[in-house]
């Protein structure tokens, strides 16, 4: 048996987030401590002699020596069960709104609230009934959380499996009784719709499976270029300013998951505050129903203590298996990344461990690793069968905008998708200022095939030649630099112009702009075709004599530059346009 | 809860090891009798056989066999009131002018706490600077955090000044006050601050903390966050509209550098400590606006970079937190451009909700992401017209480099004293945007372009 027994210390030493205490050999590694009169939350992170080392999640001004320190004999764990969706925490899942009714405008320490509203009823549906044999992962029943989101009640995953003695079906709080199981043993079970589980543990599931669907997420350079799919990973370095947390924001408001949880982590308050005020504004384009009701927000900000920035993307990703468990598609956004990997390096030079490089701890690579590989489609527990994923999408902020800094070269190993933010494109207000030519997705075969299947049968094609004529495009430019325009051919500079017709009429995509913010695929296919026609035709008439001023002042090219303006119910009016540009160059 | 000790071990750089203490505070206020003289300082790192203080001057002419150290069982704290504006005080909050500090209404830790982001309430009220390069494409809205990157002796405080003076919110008159805070700067620099507070009538609005190149290094740890203490009781309880100006935060970062060499701690990038982010988070994250109240903080943090590189860790890390930034440029200012900012690395994050129609105007967002382009193509074709002549532009690129020269001319460029209205700059950037043949105008949705671009309403 686990023993759960809660153990007290005092405290010996305190440096910044780190508090040293004695008298706690009986407590074990990762154990929740509550450290100081007022309760502080922390967390055994390593144990030295009679020593126990603690992270602390709130600031420790104010601590002296010989305060006491309980160890609750439990891990850092989230709770989980309705109530989670348009939610607010911080990084330790304390509910901000909680905390502000209880304590006003500023955060107290010690502060404590439950993370789930312990008296709101939530209708219960059973889906199993009495004599059923039910194990761990088992759906028995569900929650109409939300107009369009079912909350699947589950057998906790380190529940025992047994026999249904009793099921109600009727209105419930997540703490009371819902379900009797009565074990092999004979024993009694009582399931709640309240589960707990430890952030730092994956839950579990039955197998893993590849990822093949893509995440549309609306962003032109991302799905027809550089697509995610669901289950994937993937990674957005930049230099600050460069649009990270917007693209971020343009993912979560647009991917076509079910649920998404976000992750503040170590940046700006008011950047949580945008989305808190913005999303249940916002219709899910898919369902039609507010943004928020689809989201979870986790909230630590730049001035928050640091440790508990380090827990913050566990509690993240701790719900998202959760809601993955169920069957649904989860993407989990965590914003920065760094912010999570500096948080560490604090820690680890308090505690005096041998810095590796920049100082950054020798296993960031292998605990960044193991976060990204919670990602995935998966097989998951229980009956029925159901298949769910999580797509994990990270910001990286590198210092000075150096991609060879440590953090963005571990995340490169292990994420599939990189699209790579340049401060020069920023400052031209190219955006999303994602670099075409630097940038990849190990994806784009298995997301070409599904979109010749669902969209249409040239649009693989069209990507590919897209691509090649920006490859080329950077190459002529470079003789241009040297030696200047003149010393292109005709057909070379109609390929400049297209380029530049893909960037500017194409790539570039405005997040402020009510149309312009989310491209369906169907659309992002007949605007790239549009160019890549204009192309064609010019090329083509080009050889036959056509003069090039004529064929680069073409009236269509401004309707090409209006596309993105087109409003999703209008799209037909982009199939007009191939028959603009074959009149525009009907042969005289 | 007053404890005295004689057993200073050691004393390095700003610390001072005290032992035998047994139930310091983390963060507790110290007394440092030297004998002759009191200083203060701050317990850093506490055990049950030691403390470690930093103090906040040099301890220059302290002898551990005559030193004392006395703890005094609560944090560094300051006195709050209203009566506080048109005061002067240095760098930990004690009175300069004078006059005995007001009575307090209360008393609160400097380090204040941490806004609940449940609680803040978006920033949305655009700030008229009058000035083009601000207003017109990188605009300032009131709860921003926006420092000035500069470069020493590059005019970042008249521009600052200018800001202070020329700040308005239009169409409303509400309580305000400035909070000032020198960390670092010369007589002459705070000397001319000071001036133009006068000058606009703002001085007995204003609280002035003064920490000089010569006063000591490590008191600069403490005065931003009085001076933000000050600054969020005079928001957030008095409802004032506050403005802060945090400069040079190159120096408050140097101090920090300071204490972390003295601690022989791992260093980051440049010798700077890596938990600096968080530091500085704690210091920029205390602007903003909170649901419900009627005050805010506004910050304009000034930097010099060093060696104008902006990927060195103090703009670097500043840019990470702050909600923008505002660039200067050596060569415009070598081209006598005043203000010479330098508007492509330049950014204002929060303009998107503070623009636009019934805030000011429904093409402000349109139009500056065309000006922001069309400068960026137009320096571009500037530089290929250096290297390989007239006869390697397209008539088009030349286009964009007479754009960029006028641009440079009569959009960014403008007097010291000229306040310009919203209207205006934008206009001016309109009459820029003719240079160009209308097809290179993508940025901007059709129905924009018609009202504004094909009319000639604004040319008169
Ligand atoms: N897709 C976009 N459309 C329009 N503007 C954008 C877009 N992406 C970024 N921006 C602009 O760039 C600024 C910085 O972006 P942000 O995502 O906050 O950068 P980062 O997180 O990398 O520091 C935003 O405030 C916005 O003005
Ligand atoms: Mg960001």
């Amino acid at each position: 048996m686990r023993s759960n027994e809660v153990v007290v210390g005092s405290i010996k030493r305190v440096s910044g987030p780190l508090v040293v205490a004695e008298g706690l050999s009986g407590a074990k590694m990762f154990d929740l401590v509550k450290v100081g009169d007022e309760g502080l939350v922390g967390e055994i992170i390593e144990m030295r002699s009679e020593l126990a080392f603690i992270q602390v999640y709130e600031t420790t001004d104010g601590l002296k020596p010989g305060d006491k320190v309980v160890s609750t004999g439990k891990p850092l764990s989230v709770e989980l069960g309705p109530g989670l969706l348009g939610t607010i925490y911080d990084g330790v899942e304390r509910p901000l709104k909680s905390l502000e009714e209880k304590w006003g405008h500023f955060i107290i320490r010690g502060a404590e609230a439950p993370a789930l509203d312990r008296k709101k009823k939530w209708h219960f549906m059973p889906k199993v009934k009495p004599g059923d044999e039910v194990e761990p992962g088992d759906i028995i029943g569900e929650v109409q959380e939300t107009i369009n989101f079912v909350h699947r009640i589950m057998i906790p995953p380190n529940a025992p499996s047994g026999v249904v003695e009793e099921i109600y079906e009727g209105g419930f709080s997540v703490e009371e009784t819902i379900c009797v199981i009565r074990t092999k043993g004979g024993e009694k079970f009582e399931v709640k719709m309240l589960q707990e589980w430890p952030v730092r543990i994956p839950r579990p599931f039955k197998s893993k499976l590849m990822p093949s669907e893509p995440l549309v997420c609306g962003q032109r350079v991302i799905d027809t270029f550089f697509p995610l799919v669901k289950g994937g990973t993937a990674c957005i370095p930049g230099p600050f300013g460069s649009g990270k947390t917007v693209t971020q924001h343009q993912l979560a408001k647009w991917s076509n998951s079910d649920i998404v949880v976000f992750v503040g982590c170590g940046e700006r308050g008011n950047e949580m505050t945008d989305v808190l005020l913005e999303f249940p504004t916002l219709e899910d384009p898919y369902t039609g129903r507010p943004l928020m009701e689809r989201t979870v927000l986790i909230a630590n900000t730049s001035n928050m203590p640091v440790a508990a920035r380090e827990a913050s993307i566990y509690t993240g990703i701790a719900i998202a298996e959760y809601f993955r468990d169920m069957g649904y598609d989860v993407t989990l956004q965590a914003d920065s990344t760094s912010r999570w990997a500096e948080a560490l390096r604090e820690i680890s030079g308090r505690l005096e461990e041998m810095p590796g490089e920049e100082g950054y701890p020798a296993y960031l690579t292998s605990r960044l690793a193991a976060f990204y590989e919670r990602a995935g489609v998966v097989q998951c527990l229980g009956k029925p069968e159901r298949k769910g994923s999580i797509t994990a999408i990270g910001s990286v902020s590198p210092p000075g905008g150096d991609l060879s800094e440590p953090v963005v070269q571990a995340t490169l190993r292990v994420v599939k998708v990189f699209w790579a933010l340049e401060d020069r494109l920023a400052y031209e207000r190219h955006f999303p200022a994602i670099n075409w030519l630097n940038s990849y997705s190990l994806y784009l075969n298995r997301v070409a095939s599904y979109y010749d299947r669902e969209v249409a049968s040239d649009f693989s094609e069209l990507i590919k030649e897209g691509m090649s004529i920006l490859q080329k495009e950077d190459e002529l430019k470079e003789i241009v630099r040297l030696v200047g325009i003149e010393a292109l051919s005709g057909e070379e500079r109609i390929l400049l112009e297209t380029a530049r017709s893909i960037r500017e009429d194409f790539l570039q995509q405005n997040a402020f702009h009510s149309v312009d913010s989310f491209t369906s695929l169907k659309k992002q296919y007949l605007m790239l075709k549009n160019i890549i026609s204009f192309y064609r035709y010019a090329v083509e008439e080009f050889r036959h004599g056509l003069d090039l001023e004529t064929i680069l002042n073409s009236p269509v090219r401004v309707e090409i530059s209006r596309m993105k303006f087109v409003p999703e119910s209008e799209i037909e009016t982009l199939e007009k346009i191939e028959e603009s540009i074959r009149s525009n160059f009907k042969r005289k | 809860m007053y404890r005295e000790f004689k057993s200073i071990r050691d004393i390095v750089g700003p610390l001072i090891f005290v032992e035998g203490v047994s139930d310091a505070r983390l963060g507790e206020l110290v007394e440092i009798d030297y004998g002759h003289k009191v200083g203060l300082g701050t317990v850093l790192e506490t055990s049950s056989e030691y403390a470690l203080v930093q103090s906040f001057e040099s301890p220059q002419g302290l002898s551990p066999k005559v030193g004392k150290v006395r703890f005094r069982g609560k944090n560094l704290k300051i006195e709050l009131s209203e009566e506080l504006l048109g005061r002067a005080l240095n760098g930990l909050g004690q009175p300069i002018d004078g006059a005995p500090l007001p009575p307090g209404e209360e008393e609160r830790d400097i380090n204040g706490g941490v806004i609940n982001p449940f609680s803040r309430d978006y920033p949305t009220d655009f700030i008229q600077t009058g000035i083009s390069a601000i207003d017109g494409l990188n605009p300032l809205v009131r709860g921003q955090k926006l420092p000035i990157f500069s470069g020493s002796g590059l005019p970042h405080q008249r521009i600052a000044a200018q800001i202070a003076r020329q700040a308005t919110v239009r169409g409303v008159q509400e309580p305000f006050a400035v909070v000032f805070a020198a960390m670092g700067i010369t007589f002459e620099e705070a000397s001319f601050f000071i001036n133009v507070f006068e000058e606009t009538g703002a001085l007995s609005r204003a609280v002035l903390l003064i920490n000089l190149a010569n006063d000591p290094p490590i008191e600069r740890i403490m005065t931003p966050r009085i001076a933000l203490t000050i600054a969020e009781f005079l928001a957030f309880e008095k409802d004032m509209h506050v403005l802060v100006i945090l400069t040079d935060m190159t120096y408050y970062c140097e101090a920090l550098r300071e204490v972390s060499a003295a601690r022989r701690e791992v260093p980051g990038r440049r010798g700077y400590p890596g938990y600096m982010y968080t530091d500085l988070a704690t210091i920029y994250e205390r602007a903003g606006r909170i649901k419900g109240k009627k005050g805010s903080i506004t910050q304009i943090p000034i930097l010099t970079m060093p060696e104008d590189d902006k990927t060195h860790p103090i703009p670097d890390l500043t840019g990470y937190i702050t909600e923008g930034q505002i660039v200067l440029s050596r060569e415009l200012h070598r081209k006598g451009i005043y203000p010479p900012i330098d508007i492509l690395p330049s950014l204002s994050r929060l303009k998107e909700k503070g623009i636009g129609e019934g805030k000011t105007r429904k093409d402000h967002s349109p139009l500056s992401n065309q000006l922001f382009s069309a400068y960026a193509r137009g320096i571009e074709a500037r530089e290929l017209l250096v290297v390989l002549g007239e006869a390697a532009l397209t008539d088009v690129d030349k286009a964009y480099v007479k754009f960029a020269e006028e641009f440079e001319k009569s959009f960014i460029s403008q007097g010291e004293y000229e306040s310009r209205s919203i209207e205006q700059t934008l206009d001016i950037g309109w009459n820029l945007l003719r240079i160009l043949p209308e097809s290179e105008i993508k940025r901007i949705p059709p129905d924009i372009l018609n009202e504004f671009f094909n009319s000639d309403k604004s040319e008169n």
